[in-house]
């Protein structure tokens, strides 16, 4: 057979696989197209240093997440994504996983409430009013969550609300490996 | 002729006004030397938040924050690829509208002229080997040539 006649025929095939591959991997329940992958995976976490939320006792810096394993999620009160995930929090927070809350711009009796109603998850929690410290972790939607280990590295990101399935798939299999 | 005269005035107000801006007047430097760089960079700078746009037209609350952090940045005496480097070091090469020229986007850049070589490289050899291939085709019997030749009217111009 001409070369002619099997490279045209040829390319298109190639082509049709890729984008099909690229269309399953987009399908229902697939990758969103839309997170951009965070740079700061396997980086030192970043410096920031936040002060509580006013009416608690605690705040949160860099040095506060040294030393295990931990999740820290970007929160507000005025996020209903953040509600839904809420559940999920609470669950790996009976189990024993530590977690870190950022609450971001938001207003301290709001968080308090929040909080009060859904329960507290978080061992500390910083209040970002301004939303630089977010800036430093590139968060750009929210929720947000990391995944940290014991070294201060930041090993996953997870961008949006954590579903119940994600929660079985990836963050309690991850916290449990970097907690080892 | 005072009607066309009067819409084409209205036409170049309309084209020639200031586009709107996201950039709001508090954010604005004293200094328009300054203010001029932080514009050029957030013109670079895409805002996450709608992806399509920059943080110089976007009014997203994050948009906002990094046009106030470029300009904070701009006035503590950073230079352009300071701010950018430090813009990226945390959202990644996906803030850049333009991507950067670096060896994970040799293809993305250099794709085009590939193709075009490939491209030109096929024309060539198709036309060589055209040429180069003897016509296979028989010559013309003496019977065809004369029917050509009546055909043509003894190849003169009619």
């Amino acid at each position: 057979m001409r070369l002619s006649f099997i490279l045209p025929i040829g390319i298109f095939a190639i082509l049709a696989a890729l984008f099909g591959i690229y269309l399953y991997q987009i399908g229902p329940g697939g990758k969103d197209i839309k997170q951009i992958p965070s740079v700061l995976i396997d980086k030192e976490l970043p410096e920031f240093e936040l002060p509580p939320i006013e009416g608690r006792g605690d705040g949160l810096n860099t040095s506060d997440l040294k030393g295990r394993a931990a999740l820290v999620n970007v929160f507000a009160s005025w996020c209903p994504p953040c509600r839904t995930e809420h559940p999920g929090l609470m669950q790996l927070a009976k189990e024993g996983f530590a977690l870190y809350g950022i609450n971001y711009k938001d207003k301290p009796k709001d968080a308090m409430g929040f909080l009060a109603r859904l329960g507290d998850p978080f061992k500390r929690i910083g209040a970002d009013a301004n939303g630089r410290a977010a800036i430093e972790w590139g968060v750009y939607g929210y929720p947000e969550s990391f995944i940290i280990d014991r070294t201060g590295r930041i090993r996953y990101k997870h961008i949006g609300p954590i579903m119940p399935r994600d929660l079985e798939m990836t963050i309690r299999p991850l916290l449990e490996k970097f907690s080892k | 002729m005072r009607a066309r005269a009067r819409l084409i005035l209205l036409l170049l107000a309309v084209t020639v006004a200031a586009p709107a801006m996201a950039v709001e007047p508090h954010e604005i430097l004293n200094d328009p030397a300054l203010e001029a760089r932080a514009r050029d960079i957030s013109k670079i700078l895409r805002c996450l938040v709608c992806q399509n746009q920059s943080i110089d037209d976007s009014n997203a609350g994050l948009a906002r924050d990094l046009r106030v952090i470029v300009r904070e940045r701009l006035t503590a005496g950073d230079s352009d690829d300071a701010v950018i480097a430090f813009v990226t070091s945390r959202y990644g090469d996906f803030v850049l509208l333009k991507p950067p020229f670096k060896s994970t986007t040799y293809l993305l850049w250099g794709g085009p002229g590939i193709i075009l070589l490939i491209g030109l490289v096929a024309v060539v050899v198709t036309f060589r080997r055209r040429a180069a291939q003897p016509s296979d085709a028989a010559p013309l019997t003496d019977d065809e040539m004369q029917r050509l030749e009546k055909l043509t009217d003894g190849g003169r111009d009619p």
